[in-house]
């Protein structure tokens, strides 16, 4: 069998700067094609395993390796590992004041193509896409993520998800902080754009099973304290909502003791 | 890593403007400020009695007044290691093909003439002391327009030169104003008659090519009642040991309903102290827009302003500094309100990196008659690094009751988690670092004509060159 899209073995990372650990040996493989939730509570390292992927400088690898579509991507920086394939929808998306999302998104292109992106072609692609997406073609000419609402910061990401069309999406949290009905848009937005590129891996971080019921998942991940600790199919999500987070924990310290 | 191709062609040429010519001048006069020298410039011109007296009494006050101690550093100005006044052609052609070929080729170089048939009403171009060339389109002439150079429109319409130099900004307004009215050279006169809009834009261009120049450009522009005009200038020198000097004024009278946008790209070479006074008089619902971006020079003092004359006169000023490593840019605006329910709005955004330095220095001021004033102030900066420095000296004096006043100063740093959204989406820093701070001055960029616009996105895509990291 192929080496999956997505390797992680031993992964420890720790806060560049206190040198406090965080990730504490992740082992994780995520074949090509796959959807794979990860679950845990809060402080458990869920999103900083997926800014440690994206190449987050505040990080450093202590030990162990990401190995993506076959080659260790630790020395690359966040710019390369993007141009590989490697997308992250962002927790927090970051304003950039007087630069649209058009302007943004064909420049992004452009540097992932290494060349020059036609302006037409792109004005096209951008329309179908909002199109797609349900989204109003106004929104590509506001400055990103500026004065955006939780919600349009979220389907700002999906949109760059879409039009950036990567082999690998992380999605941090992408739920949180968004009402139902937008949770419902986002969900959808993603649900879309596998559909049409089934060949898209996905890696979606959650604190709460409700995204898993828009987005179903091949394989759900719990991860306690930097460590994957249980893995299973959808149905490990759902245990998880009704019995929490401490019902894992206090197994797996047990079973740490044992 | 792909590279951006025009960044990888402009690496080659940190300063593309830097070149310089070898030119035989017509004229030179000794180096210093004297009243030697004031007497040969005048002599040189043939101009007016009454212009060399005014000189004369402006060189007595530029050479008693003290030298400011605020703003920059100006201790490495020397007059007496400063050419004042080189004349480099018998006088001003009104062909290009009249223009001394090594002249002509360093306008081409700098894509005047090009420009001049595209998109502009008219051009002027100044090689050190004097203008060389200056033109306006036919149509124009026909509706009145008057663009010159200065020399020119004091020798064919000295009455109206005569009736408004020096009422805006008198020789005694400040030690540069004092040097400039003793040794003017060259600049614009322009003049547009009551209700002739100029659609595109006049330009002047101004070149220095000799070392340790000095460059004072003379410009008085007249916009007749209801009229409108757009001016624009753009400077630039070669790259040198020793400071050059460039201190022009700039002279404006808008008057009732008229219009006018003055927009300036400064991109001195490094070694240029630019200390310039631009002032204009706003009429009775009158409309003055300075546009400013200060790209170059060792230190820029300049502070565009608007005096609002007139009931409902409007001003802005729109400004853009740039400060890079042993740069000052000491750059603002100043809004005085003398009349009722006029308004003013002051922009500035600067952008500091390394030992780079930009000030904001602006005045506000509403005078006890200006009832129903408006006015909005509003100074950006953004710092690169951690070594780079930004201050703010907004001094507001308001005199008059039912004013609406507002004022907003902001300092950020481009920060790591911006650049590391931007680098996650496949930008390399450089490119990120470019984005921000394009973002951060585009509200102003999108007032610059569209090929002012072009060369400061490549300015600042060069300058990003490895900025951050």
């Amino acid at each position: 069998m192929a080496e999956p899209l997505l390797q992680i073995e031993n992964l420890h990372a720790v806060v560049a700067d206190e040198g406090l650990e965080i990730l504490r040996g992740v082992d994780l493989a995520v074949p090509a094609g796959q959807i794979h939730a990860i679950m845990g509570p809060n402080g458990s390292g869920k999103s900083t395993l997926a800014k440690v992927i994206a190449g987050h400088p505040a990080y450093e690898v202590t030990d162990g390796d990401i190995r993506y579509a076959g080659d260790s991507i630790l020395e690359l920086e966040p710019d390369e590992r993007a141009r590989r394939g490697i997308f992250l929808a962002f927790q927090y998306p970051v304003e950039i004041p007087g630069v649209s999302i058009a302007n943004f998104l064909r420049t992004a292109l452009q540097a992932q193509r290494g060349e020059e992106v036609d302006v037409f072609e792109f004005a096209e692609e951008l329309e179908r896409t909002l199109q797609m997406l349900g989204m109003d073609p106004s929104f590509a000419e506001r400055a990103v993520n500026d004065g955006f609402s939780g919600g349009e910061k979220k389907r700002n990401e999906i949109l760059q998800l879409a039009m950036l069309k990567p082999r690998l999406a992380v999605l941090d949290e992408t739920d949180s902080g968004l009402d139902i009905d937008a949770l419902k848009i986002v969900a959808e937005g993603v649900n879309r754009l596998k559909a049409e590129r089934p060949e898209m891996t996905v890696l979606l971080i959650t604190h709460y099973q409700r995204l898993l019921n828009y987005i179903r998942p091949d394989v759900v991940h719990v991860m306690v304290e930097g460590r994957i600790v249980r893995s299973g199919g959808p149905e490990l999500a759902l245990e998880l909502e009704e019995r929490g987070y401490d019902w894992i924990r206090s197994e797996t310290v047990g079973a740490g003791a044992a | 890593m792909p590279v951006n191709p025009l960044v990888e062609e402009l690496r080659l040429d940190e300063y593309k403007y830097g070149f310089r010519d070898e030119v035989e001048y017509v004229f030179k006069a000794r180096p210093g400020l004297d009243e030697e020298i004031v007497r040969q410039i005048s002599e040189q011109k043939g101009e007016p009695e009454w212009m060399l007296k005014l000189r004369l009494k402006a060189l007595k006050h530029a050479l008693s007044r003290p030298w400011p101690t605020w703003g920059g550093d100006l201790s490495g100005l020397k007059f007496d290691e400063i050419y004042f006044y080189i004349k480099p052609t018998e006088g001003v052609s009104h062909s290009w093909d009249d223009v001394p070929e090594t002249i002509r080729r360093t306008f081409e170089r700098l894509g005047i003439p090009e420009q001049e048939r595209r998109i502009l009403a008219g051009v002027g171009a100044q090689y050190e002391s004097e203008a060389v060339y200056h033109s306006l389109k036919k149509e124009w002439e026909a509706k009145g327009v008057i663009f010159k150079s200065m020399d020119e429109g004091l020798r064919d319409h000295e009455d109206l030169v005569r009736q408004y130099f020096g009422t805006v900004v008198p020789y005694n307004d400040n030690l540069f104003a004092a040097v400039n009215t003793a040794v003017w050279s060259g600049g614009s006169f322009v003049y547009v008659p009551p209700g002739v809009k100029v659609e595109l834009p006049l330009q002047a261009y101004f070149r220095i090519n000799a070392e340790a120049m000095g460059q004072f450009e003379r410009t008085l522009i007249i916009v007749d009642e209801g009229a409108q005009v757009q001016y624009i200038e753009g400077c630039t020198a070669p790259v040198y040991q020793r400071s050059s000097f460039h201190s022009g004024v700039i002279e404006i009278i808008v008057k009732d309903g008229a219009r006018c946008r003055y927009t300036t790209i400064q991109n001195w070479s490094r070694n240029v102290y630019n200390l310039v006074t631009q002032r204009a008089k706003v009429g009775r619902e009158g409309v003055m827009e300075w546009v400013d971006g200060n790209l170059g020079s060792k230190l820029t003092m300049k502070y565009p302003s608007v005096y609002l004359m007139g009931e409902g006169a409007r001003g802005e000023v729109l400004s853009i500094a740039y400060a890079g490593p042993g740069q000052h840019q000491d750059a603002g605006g100043k809004a005085i309100h003398l009349a009722p329910y006029t308004s003013s709005r002051i922009v500035s955004k600067s952008i500091s990196k390394g030992s780079g330095r930009a000030s904001y220095r602006g005045l506000l001021k509403v005078a006890p008659e200006a009832h129903h004033a408006k006015s909005n102030v509003e100074c950006d900066a953004l710092l690169l690094d951690e070594e780079a420095r930004t201050d703010t000296y907004p001094y507001i004096e308001i005199e008059a009751d039912h004013v609406e006043i507002g004022h907003e100063a902001t300092v950020s740093k481009i920060g790591d988690e911006q650049l590391f959204y931007l680098m996650s989406r496949g930008l390399s820093e450089d490119e990120a670092a470019t984005m921000v701070v394009r973002g951060f001055i585009e509200p102003i960029a999108k007032e610059l004509p569209l090929e002012y616009a072009v060369e400061l996105n490549r300015l600042i895509e060069l300058e990003m060159e490895g900025s951050v990291g």
